[in-house]
């Protein structure tokens, strides 16, 4: 099996391959968009907001034509799937199906919705998602294959950015039920976006500041390692809600006995203590990984840069720091796809952010509003995971080049 | 474990015992927090029933997911599903993005309020940490190792049962802590789509405003948390120990 896979991956082979290999993961992806093809609904469509609604198999979805093209070619990237080994076709043929079903659902949602009825709502359903997770998962397996450096990865997901960018300014969305909802709320999506980027990146960068102070200290002091560590351990035990909510009480009591506290906006509910609690959760990740990046640049390093006659400040600047980078970045990655996460639960003590839509959306079992404050908070972890490690990946080859 | 370190976890623990017992007992210690009148302890359910069915709801979803990720975790590393191990390896690192809330929330439409989405919502997300750890540990058993077991005549089931599974046990157990862990403070936002649980205290705290709510939901979770941590890291520490390995290993 493993000699197989081996020859088949190898280029310049797959001429003389004598048998038909099929893929395993393939056919595992190709019955996937089977049964989203055969067996489940493409939309959903509702009368109006709130009813549950009725599934339309594509074939009532779209009309013949378009039907048929849609089928036609996610039988052709299932082929694909199956037979084709080079990661190069396996991700054009992914990005070819995303390509066709992204628009085609907003194109169904046109099609569906009788003329003129402004109540109608129609919703992407369990086949469409279905045939998305195929490709992305074909998509995400050839890129994994294609083993691509941090700048690769970078432009891949521009492109994929780039490409969501232009659907939806394309208006093809425009009849689909999560559009409909964003635009009765276009104002208040991009206040909450601030709100919400503000929250995760403001609460980070504070974290930082103090953080990596914190780490040094008790990189240096070791009596002050093992409580720092223990101490903040145990605040990211306390569930999130919980610490939100306990933070209301002394922000309260100080916004109503300090009036510089209120000038400066803050307050008992609000953002405030969203922000004080993103900050605490945030800072363990930061010292932690500071303290281990530290802890790991070589003894003979350090040694070699006094011999130099380095100051302790030269010292640190210059070799200990660059040297910790990766170490610290990747603390930081940890910090900021949780705090992207995270702020969502904001939106439960009057912080705002995509959570306002979640909850909202939950109290109303409106599940398109729901995925309005879901999909940018995941897109934004997602974007920033792959941003952060390609960073990473950066610094530690520099880091390498200085060893 | 030094004796103060173990009187403070027998403290700890019989504090939680005594607390969602007979919380009123400790009436005297949350009433500065409220005010208006406002009742201390918990009133609307007893904290005692919240405390097992939050703690009833983590273990289920995460034996489930360990059953899952554990199996997934053998199957990927075998020669017949190696073609599936480095899409496996990438969804681990996507599906971290996911915040858990976002998870429950598309979860509610399709099963409704109340437990299922929160035992959804804790399956999947405890899947990853169990999965990670289940590969790292089963693909860190040296070759050399596997070589002398085949060396000894044992076959492929042999070597995953007698050789792999207890060399990577120490970091399945390591997943499965941290799963836990999540899955804690996970489950007290279930509370949002109605699931029972310790989050309903802190949520009742939160629309009466009344602090003292929000402290004892926030406390006994965060105990349990702590507790279970604790005990989790001595079963693994025990392992690791019986294969002769330096505890500091399993991070």
């Amino acid at each position: 099996m493993n000699t197989i896979s081996s020859r088949t991956t190898a280029p310049g082979m797959h001429t003389l391959r004598p048998h038909l290999h099929l893929d395993r993961l393939g056919s595992v992806i190709a019955g996937l968009m089977g049964l989203a093809l055969f067996a489940s609904p493409f939309v959903t469509y509702r009368a109006n907001r709130i009813v549950s609604g009725e599934g339309r198999m594509l074939f009532d979805a779209l009309p013949p034509a378009g039907a048929l093209i849609t089928i036609a070619v996610v039988l052709g990237v299932a082929l694909c799937a199956v037979l084709a080994h080079r990661p190069l076709v396996r991700l054009a043929a992914a990005s070819l199906g995303l390509c066709v079903i992204f628009p085609a659902v907003g194109f169904s949602a046109g099609f569906v919705t009788p003329a003129g009825n402004g109540f109608a709502r129609v919703s992407p359903a369990i086949g469409f998602w279905l045939l998305a997770l195929a490709f992305a998962l074909l998509a995400a397996d050839a890129l994994t294959r294609l083993r691509l450096g941090p700048w690769g990865r970078l432009v891949a997901l521009s492109i994929a950015a780039g490409a969501l960018t232009l659907l939806l300014l394309s208006g093809a969305w425009g009849d689909l039920s999560l559009m409909k909802e964003y635009a009765n709320r276009a104002d208040s999506f991009w206040r909450e976006a601030r709100q919400h980027l503000w929250l995760a990146f403001g609460s980070m960068l504070a974290a930082c500041l103090v953080g990596l102070p914190l780490g040094l200290a008790s990189h240096r002091v070791p009596a002050l390692r093992a409580a720092l560590l223990q101490g903040l351990s145990i605040v990211q035990t306390i569930p999130s809600i919980a610490l939100f909510g306990i933070l209301i009480a002394p922000l309260g009591f100080l916004a109503a006995n300090v009036p510089l506290a209120a000038a400066l906006g803050i307050r008992g509910i609000g953002a405030a203590p969203a922000f004080i609690a993103l900050f605490l959760y945030s800072l363990l990740p930061v010292v932690a990984n500071t303290m281990a990046g530290l802890c790991q640049v070589p003894a003979d390093v350090i040694e070699a840069a006094r011999g130099m006659g380095m100051s302790r400040r030269q010292r640190l600047v210059q070799i200990e720091l660059p040297l910790a980078l990766p170490v610290i970045l990747a603390g930081i990655r940890i910090v900021l796809v949780q705090n992207l996460g995270l702020a969502t639960i904001a939106a439960l003590i009057g912080g705002g952010g995509f959570g306002t839509f979640v909850f909202q959306g939950i109290g109303q079992t409106a599940i398109d509003l729901v995925l309005l404050g879901a999909i940018p908070t995941v897109a934004l972890s997602f974007a920033a995971a792959i941003i952060l490690d390609a960073v990473i990946d950066l610094t530690r080859r520099g880091a390498h080049d200085r060893d | 474990m030094s004796a103060r370190a173990v009187i403070l976890r027998v403290a700890a623990l019989l504090l939680l015992v005594a607390f969602v017992t007979a919380p009123q007992l400790f009436a005297f210690a949350f009433a500065p927090l409220t005010a208006n009148d406002a009742p201390a302890i918990y009133n609307q359910g007893s904290l005692l029933a919240l405390t097992l069915s939050h703690v009833r709801i983590v273990v289920l979803a995460t034996l489930a997911s360990t059953v899952l990720a554990v199996t997934l975790g053998i199957f990927v590393t075998r020669p017949g599903g190696r073609e599936f191990l480095p899409l496996s390896r990438s969804l681990v690192n996507i599906g971290q993005t996911f915040p858990p809330i976002a998870v429950l929330a598309i979860a509610v439409p399709l099963v409704g309020f109340g437990e299922k989405p929160t035992f959804i919502a804790l399956f999947l997300y405890g899947l990853l940490p169990i999965f990670e750890n289940t590969l790292a540990g089963l693909t860190d058993v040296s070759p050399r190792t596997l070589e002398a077991a085949r060396g000894m005549g044992m076959n492929a089931r042999q070597r995953l049962w007698q050789v792999e599974l207890p060399l990577a046990l120490p970091v399945i157990l390591a997943g499965i802590r941290l799963s836990v862990i999540i899955s804690l403070g996970t489950a007290t936002i279930g509370s949002t789509v109605a699931a029972k649980g310790l989050g309903e205290v802190i949520i009742a705290g939160l629309q009466s405003n009344n602090v003292a709510f929000i402290l004892q939901g926030g406390l006994v979770v965060a105990l349990l948390a702590v507790l279970i941590h604790d005990g989790l890291g001595l079963a693994e520490r025990a392992t690791a120990r019986r294969l002769g390995r330096p505890v500091d290993e399993i991070a």
